[in-house]
């Protein structure tokens, strides 16, 4: 261990008392921050608590070759302190959030705007950075765009098809998901967490229910574990085979394209055998799962499971062995490995220029302590092979499924102090995790002045919540940090020096989400 | 020889695309569940049990009355099935749930034990819209589960295409919206914009249960719980998200395509 390290270290999914977390004046926190960074830390979440007119600056950094966690905070500050995006880039958005919630001045920030224009407003009123010249044009797309997606904004500098610049004003999502728990959590919470993104509601889900177990000091049953491990990677595949199909549509490939499209529908159905719902919904809860996969399901899944994997291999072989295909995706889009660090990217495209970057790997919790998963890395961090690592990942999560299948641990899928503690129904799904439902739970109610940390790999990369509680055992604030709330800014420096006319596939590479960013 | 194997493979894979609605309706997964029914009269005296189960706020009981439960606000968590005592809730495993008019979501009073299912559009939209529907879709706060469930209609198994509904790229080429999202303020503008460069006459469908009433997330101040308050709409296809069938089911209804 490295003697200058300062902040305390934890383990993922687990929870440490906020008066043990160390403090130093804002200034030197920033410092303090910075030397965990250069010494192999990267920052997981960075967010202010109010504290009566100030506020108080959290760092939540992961040490991933160490499968530590470390957390740190500053004094309560007001106005402003002296930027960490100088130093770390990785912080440039952290800190124009900070900014944007609290008020607190980043000083020396490049470039300091709103991240979701969550006051009012329209995120794409405002200043761009511009490019000048006589040649130089600007394309203004969105917020509603062509397809049937999310709405975002996004400013290309172009020197003819050249793009020089591209910048993205996103906060059209925002629906108060963060907020919303302040003071919480309320009897939406477990909802509004299966809908923070609804593409990763398993990956979400699983954070918030792992955040509130934390808390109770306790863990959710082993056979719910598994059910969520499993549940999280039918969602990566769903996904990973759907990107694979756009990908291929994209660049006018459509056998892949039609087949994938068909195959994502065949994945979503396996997750609505578990649970009835094809993303995920009402599967994960507080304490546990609240649906179990007893044999003849299982067997049933296994079934399906391993005819829809024949189907995509297919599907993929094709996209792989078409030469037109791979001279589109290769030495499109390249962020280097240098840049994907530089500026902290996370999951897929992390792995794709090259960094080994994975949750279920570097902090396992819940099943993963178990049953481990190798990281898929791919050099080369371009199109092909943000594509090849999701090609690689389907692979990995089929065959961690049926190993999966083949040994599950017994017992219960719901831990039953989580239960026993509602006096109403008492079934299951009533324990939603509404305040007084899990304050009553006497030992098992949520402690004072406590911070818990969840992160799960989700299909685009790191989920990380981040739970606060106050002196009643409410939410004094709770932090959301969505994949892709790291990764916009890989997909705006893959752009650059690209042709215009690239920017669907680069998009669809990445294929981030609007609402998880904009919360 | 690719190109060969290729096509050699698409032809062993023959049609994909299901029958119905001409053959038989595909079974929803065994714990869907389907759309809910109420039987007031089960009602316990002074029970109310199912209400405070409820996340969106969408079963009210006040003394003296019976039950009644709004499924434009309803997820389908069924938590209040689990919760009622005497079975006055009760899931039905019937995937229809679209209909034309808010208040016919509303279930509880006597007669009213399950949703009204949406009627056709009136004669004259009927031979406008009928054998070629145009909709521009907009996303206004929604989680993208919605939106990859109306997607899922476009692919092969499902193929709107044969309906003559397609989605197109731009509000001009419209002739209604289809709306997921509980309408985020940050959007507003832009739905608006976009209702008004649609043609008339035009149609507006909300799918699922955000664009109705807000979803998870009603209530919010960041939100306006759904898309009436910007536009009115015409088709309310509850859900979250609705299972595709149930949205294809919305749009045929509509379409007077089914009877």
């Amino acid at each position: 261990m490295n003697t200058t390290r300062e902040f305390l270290p934890l383990s993922n999914g687990t929870s440490v008392p906020w008066a043990d977390v160390p403090e130093w004046p804002a200034d030197e926190f920033v410092v303090a921050t910075a030397a965990e960074l250069d010494h192999g830390g990267r920052l997981c979440a960075w967010f202010g608590v109010p504290e009566n007119s100030a506020t108080r600056l959290v760092a939540v950094i992961a040490f991933d070759a160490e499968n530590t966690l470390a957390v740190g905070r500053s004094a309560p500050v007001t106005k402003s302190y002296p930027s960490l995006t100088l130093r770390h880039p990785q912080a440039h958005l952290f800190e124009r959030e900070v900014w944007e919630q609290h008020g607190l001045m980043p000083e020396g920030h490049p470039w300091l705007k709103p991240v979701r224009r969550q006051n009012g407003g329209h995120p794409a009123v405002g200043e761009f950075f511009r490019v000048e010249g006589g040649e130089i044009h600007e394309v203004a797309v969105g917020p509603v765009h062509a397809g049937i997606i999310e709405p975002g904004h996004f400013r290309f500098q172009c020197n003819g098809e050249e793009v020089l610049h591209l910048e993205i004003a996103l906060g059209y999502q925002h629906r108060g998901a963060e907020e919303a728990l302040t003071g919480g959590p309320q009897r939406a919470a477990m909802s509004q967490m299966e809908t923070v993104a609804g593409d990763t509601t398993i990956g979400h889900a699983t954070a918030y229910a792992t955040i509130l177990e934390s808390l109770a000091g306790t863990e959710a049953p082993l056979r719910a574990q598994w059910l969520r491990a499993i549940a999280l990677e039918l969602e990566r595949l769903a996904n990973h085979t759907g990107d694979l199909g756009a990908l291929a549509n994209d660049v006018a490939f459509l056998p892949t394209s039609a087949a994938c499209g068909k195959i994502r529908g065949d994945f979503l159905n396996l997750t609505a055998l578990l649970c009835g719902n094809r993303f995920g919904r009402g599967l994960i809860r507080p304490g546990g799962c609240k649906h179990d996969l007893e044999t003849e399901r299982a067997a049933q899944l296994l079934d399906k499971l391993r005819v829809a994997l024949a189907e995509v291999n297919q599907a993929a072989e094709w996209l792989w062995d078409s030469n037109s295909v791979r001279a589109r995706f290769e030495f499109t889009g390249t962020v280097s490995a240098g840049q994907a660090a530089e500026i902290g990217l996370v999951g897929v495209g992390a792995r794709a220029s090259g960094l080994v970057r994975d949750v279920r790997f570097d902090h396992p919790a819940g099943w993963h302590r178990f049953a481990p998963i190798p990281v898929a890395v791919w050099p080369g961090g371009d199109v092909f092979a943000r594509a090849r690592v999701r090609w690689l990942e389907i692979q990995r999560s089929a065959k961690f499924i049926e190993e999966q299948l083949a040994a599950p641990p017994d017992g219960e899928t719901m831990e039953q102090s989580f239960n026993s503690s509602w006096q109403g129904g008492a079934s299951v799904s009533a324990s939603w995790g509404e305040g007084e439902i899990l304050s009553n739970g006497g030992s098992r109610g949520r402690p004072p002045h406590q911070l818990a940390v969840a992160l799960v790999e989700g299909w685009r990369g790191e989920v990380c919540h981040v739970a606060l509680t106050d002196s009643a055992g409410k939410f004094r604030r709770y932090k959301i940090v969505d994949a892709s709330f790291h990764n916009w800014s890989g997909l705006e420096l893959a752009m650059r020096g690209q042709a215009i006319s690239d920017f669907p596939i680069c998009n669809k590479s990445f294929n981030l989400s609007y609402c998880g960013f904009d919360l | 020889m690719f190109a060969h194997e290729t096509i050699l493979h698409r032809l062993r894979h023959g049609c994909q695309t299901m029958a119905y609605p001409g053959g038989p309706t595909p079974a929803l997964p065994d714990r869907h569940g389907g759309t809910l029914r109420v039987e007031a009269a089960k009602c316990a005296e002074g029970c109310a049990a199912c209400v405070p189960v409820c996340p969106t706020q969408a079963i009210t009981r006040t003394p003296g009355n019976p039950v009644a439960l709004d499924l434009g606000k309803c997820i389908f968590c069924a938590a209040c099935v689990e919760a009622c005592p005497t079975k006055a809730i009760t899931q039905t495993n019937n995937h229809r749930t679209a209909v034309r008019r808010r208040e016919d979501l509303l279930l509880g009073r006597p007669g009213e034990e399950e949703l009204r299912l949406a009627t056709a559009l009136d004669e004259k939209l009927k031979k406008l819209f009928g054998r070629s529907l145009r909709l521009r879709q907009v996303s206004a706060g929604g989680c993208n589960a919605c939106e990859a469930d109306v997607n899922v209609l476009g692919t092969i198994g499902w193929d709107l295409g044969r309906f003559g509904i397609q989605f197109v790229a731009s509000p001009r080429h419209a002739d209604g919206l289809l709306i997921t999202g509980a309408v985020s303020r940050n959007m507003e503008l832009a739905l608006k914009k976009t209702y008004d460069a649609v043609p008339s006459p035009k149609i507006v469908i909300a799918v699922g249960a955000c664009a109705i009433a807000g979803g998870p997330f009603i209530g919010n101040p960041q939100i306006l719980n759904g898309a009436s308050s910007v536009v009115p709409v015409d088709l309310f296809i509850p859900g979250c998200p609705p299972h595709p069938l149930t949205i294809l089911d919305g749009l045929l209804r509509l379409l007077g395509k089914l009877g």
